[in-house]
């Protein structure tokens, strides 16, 4: 493992610390004092701090260190962590984690930016409040872009050079006595007493006085436990946070305690150095019924604990290794890091498995009339284990929408702090599981649609109060799994949707005819169609000519659905719902023309038989089926599909009703429905290319290829079609191949 | 799986020439991958006349391409005697839907002929050369001319 991998590993912990630092302070945020809360943050910024300084980041360390030791002082009650003080350490939260980009992939973070902070650290920690102003003014020119992570300038970041020399009286020497007492973890964590100890004599003149009393008889003694425990006395001029630096860390796995004492009281009091001579307890170790007498003899050390310790680490490694994994497994949550190309290796293996698996038994029935053989019942079982085995493959896949989630809190901060508004996020079902690939693209939808909520859906706290609303807008977000798919919601409490601005707007953007007759519903979804901005002015933050289309399709692309439900003055929910994987689909196996096609179980409201009274021909060639007193337009999917030239005649098929994107249903007409199975989503593009109505391709058990229509698509068609015809309301730009 | 390792003297090319219609034509042998009998394939909706469809190769999706309709010759009436040469062409695997295979040729530069000046820009567009083998003759295609990468937007 060279260097870079180590650093690779470090900049994935980082992450993790990251995310753990936000969630932490966000807790904080919402009122939680909890020791352990406080802990968990001042660890993660602790670890940033100390891998940075392995690797020589300075920028790093130096940022992380100020932060750290604001965070200790909120630690040791010495700051209440108020809403303003977690203000800044939030911002605080989102340099590091710049810090840490750029420390990674180059580029600067802004200097005024990071000395900014780090004053209002440095003021929290000293006890200041932070004034209101203050801590707005070096923000908005710092942020003005997201891109404020990116290299924007040469002239880098500079280490801003801070001491607490002044804090400490800095040149008088003192007289420390340290208390230090390791305790197992220390040991099995790599560290070394000797060596610690060693660190700390090069701070001054020292006295160490070593406690053996906890040593029990041999044949009591743990290997692994600790015994020894050491009283240094000092003499230095260097501060309690210096020597405290020696043991930082080991901090968490001893107790330890630094105490100034008077010069002359210490005088008094000589200590006298203990040799320490431990060569007995060496022999009597040699003499245990261990392999551990083998294990080379090294030279006088300190810490004969250790020492032990590493003896037993010699003669049963394994044991060792063990335990330490175990205990690795425990703090993290028993999780393990595996390649992504090797989880979607065995993915696709499973996939295979699972097609060959279906053509087996399709053979095997095939070739046996007798339901009832052996290998009918083992094929079963096969079949079962498959099934799992395929469940499982996915599961490992799955991942909490949390890191998205957390990315969004950091992009309401900013985004509100740019516009002057005062935002609160709220977070529901965070570990709501959902596959890796979904989650790494929701997060560029769900970005757009919460700066959308913050710039135009939550307004300014001025007319919140003058609506007598809460001038803090409050925006949710909340996932959770609602029938095989996973549901997210974007609820803003802002004034809702302007349907008569949306309305004026689409009909200058000659969206819509100026005497089109729209339901509520319809002008809402307005805001989703191409070339739509309800943005007066184009901001920086939304409305740079993008707008919620493509949203809406990249949230199709996913096979996801969206829409809105707005209500004036109280405020608008997106709904998006997404499929929990992208590798497998429920599908209903249809015949069309002699093909056979998949068709999305998702999509689909129901199946009927339509009657030849029910059929009613519509213009030239639409043709419209009456379902329970409503007419809803029939598709004939062969005929989009080119797979045949004339209209099939729908008494002799049968209508699959579907709901498609933008609303309203389609009867899609197809010959016969062959059943319903769950099938592995290849793609076409991999060798092929896009084709409009189809959205992938599978493979059926008996070993062909059946193509998954794109229903959307399809939909879209036939759409296009009637609106030459009857020039329909909607003027939207549904051409088949952009529906893809 | 046994074949002859045999050294190519510098410029020396393999190829395989396989027959489609009464004309034999031959692509270098590293861009073929495996050679196998003709199944049935799905039609694919929307497809040039020349893509008979798609079959499933070891869990992939395979396009055929009969390789006759893309030359702008008759289209084939496949038949379990046709083969498909599964070839690389660019990033894609592709099936060409060919009549036989009929030999495998080692040949050097010099064997190669010019292409003659004529009319068909078709032609022109896919022919790299001309070989003459024991009095037959075989044209040397280039299949990353005859499927270009950008080859979706064209269709």
């Amino acid at each position: 493992m060279d260097m870079n991998e180590i650093k690779e590993i470090f900049f994935q912990e980082c992450e993790e610390q990251l995310a753990e630092l936000e969630s932490g302070l966000l807790k904080l945020n919402d009122g939680d004092r909890d020791p352990e809360t406080v802990n968990a943050v001042f660890r993660a910024v602790h670890s940033i701090k100390g891998g940075a300084g392995a690797f020589g980041l300075d920028d790093l360390v130096s940022f992380a260190h100020v932060f750290e030791t604001t965070l200790d002082c909120v630690r040791s009650n010495k700051l209440e962590p108020n809403q303003d003080v977690l203000k800044v350490m939030l911002k605080s939260a989102d340099v590091l984690a710049d810090l840490v980009t750029c420390s990674r992939d180059g580029g600067s973070v802004e200097d005024s930016r990071t000395r900014g902070l780090v004053k209002e650290l440095e003021a929290l920690a000293k006890g200041e409040m932070p004034s209101g102003g203050a801590a707005e003014a070096p923000k908005p020119a710092a942020v003005a872009a997201p891109a404020a992570v990116a290299p924007t300038d040469d002239s880098g970041f500079q280490p801003i050079p801070f001491s607490f020399d002044d804090d400490f009286g800095g040149d008088d020497k003192t007289v420390f006595e340290v208390s230090f007492k390791p305790r197992r973890e220390l040991y099995s964590k790599g560290n070394e007493a000797a060596l610690l100890l060693r660190d700390l004599s090069r701070l001054g003149d020292m006295a160490i006085n070593c406690d053996t009393d906890a040593l029990p008889a041999l044949d009591a003694m743990d290997p692994e436990e600790t015994y020894f425990s050491w009283t240094i006395s000092i003499t230095t001029d260097k501060t309690e946070e210096d020597i405290r630096a020696v043991f930082e860390f080991a901090e968490w796995d001893c107790d330890l305690e630094v105490k100034e004492v008077a010069a002359e009281a210490a005088e008094e009091l000589p200590m006298v150095p203990v040799p320490f001579d431990l060569s007995a307890l060496d022999d009597e170790a040699a003499a245990a019924p261990a392999p551990a007498a083998e294990a080379p003899a090294e030279s006088k050390m300190a810490a004969a604990a250790a020492r032990v310790e590493k003896k037993e680490a010699a003669a049963a490694p394994a044991a060792a290794a063990a335990n330490n994994a175990a205990a690795a497994a425990n703090a993290a949550g028993q999780t393990i890091r595996v390649d992504l190309d090797r989880v979607d290796r065995l993915i696709n293996l499973v996939g295979e498995l699972v097609i060959n698996q279906a053509m087996l038994s399709q053979s095997v029935v095939e070739n046996d009339t007798n339901g009832t053989s052996a290998v009918n019942m083992g094929l079963e079982e096969l079949q079962q284990l498959t099934r799992e085995i395929q469940d499982s493959v996915m599961a490992i896949r799955a991942q909490p929408v949390k890191p998205v989630f957390q990315r969004m809190s950091r992009i309401v901060r900013e985004v509100a702090d740019m516009v002057g508004k005062s935002i609160r996020l709220v977070t529901e079902g965070e570990n709501t599981e959902v596959d890796k690939t979904v989650i790494d693209k929701i997060a560029e939808p769900l970005t757009h649609m919460i700066r959308n909520a913050v710039d135009h859906g939550i307004e300014s706290p001025e007319k919140r109060e003058a609506a007598g609303k809460d001038p803090e807008g409050t925006i949710k977000l909340s996932a959770k799994h609602r029938s095989g798919r996973i549901l997210i919601e974007l609820i803003d409490d802002g004034g809702g949707i302007n349907r008569e601005r949306v309305r004026q707007k689409a009909i200058d953007n000659d969206l819509i005819s100026p005497d089109a007759n729209l339901s509520d519903e319809e002008i809402d979804n307005l805001i989703f169609a191409p070339g739509f901005s309800t943005a007066d002015k184009i901001s920086d933050i939304s409305g740079r000519g993008v707008g919620m289309d493509v949203v809406k399709r990249s949230i199709q692309a996913l096979g996801g659905r969206i829409s809105i439900s707005s209500r004036p003055g109280l405020g608008s929910t997106f709904t998006m719902s997404l499929p929990l994987t992208l590798a497998v689909l429920d599908g209903m196996v249809v015949t069309v023309a002699g093909q056979t096609l998949v068709v999305p179980l998702t999509a689909i409201v129901e199946t009927l038989q339509p009657e030849a009274s029910a059929i009613h021909s519509f213009g030239a060639t639409q043709r419209l089926i009456s379902i329970r007193n409503s007419f809803c337009p029939l598709v004939d999917v062969g005929r989009i599909l080119n797979f045949r030239s004339t209209q099939a005649n729908p008494v002799e098929g049968v209508a699959l009703l579907v709901e498609s994107e933008g609303g309203g249903q389609r009867a899609l007409m197809v010959d016969a429905i062959q059943g319903q199975r769950q099938v592995v989503i290849k793609s076409l593009e991999a060798n092929y290319t896009h084709v409009p109505g189809i959205a992938a391709a599978t493979i059926l058990g008996d070993g062909r290829v059946a193509l998954i229509l794109d229903v959307d698509a399809v939909v879209g068609a036939s759409r296009g079609q009637s609106m030459k015809q009857d020039g329909g309301a909607l003027k939207a730009d549904v051409s088949l191949a952009a529906a893809g | 799986m046994s074949y002859i390792v045999k050294n190519l003297a510098q410029g020396d090319r393999e190829l395989i020439a396989f027959r489609v219609g009464d004309q034999e034509f031959c692509v270098n042998v590293m861009a073929v991958r495996e050679i196998r009998g003709w199944t049935k394939a799905t039609s694919m909706p929307h497809a040039p006349s020349y893509v008979i469809g798609v079959i499933n190769l070891r869990g992939a999706v395979l396009p055929i391409v009969d390789f006759s309709a893309r030359l702008g010759m008759r289209k084939t009436e496949p038949t379990p005697r046709h083969v498909i040469i599964v070839s690389q062409v660019g990033s894609r695997i592709v099936g060409l839907l060919v009549e036989a295979v009929s030999d495998i040729l080692t040949v050097t530069e010099d064997n190669i002929q010019a292409v003659p000046e004529v009319a068909s820009s078709l032609v022109k567009q896919y022919a790299r050369g001309i070989l003459a083998i024991d009095k037959r003759m075989i044209c040397m295609i280039e299949l990353d001319s005859l499927f270009p990468e950008n080859e979706s937007e064209a269709a």
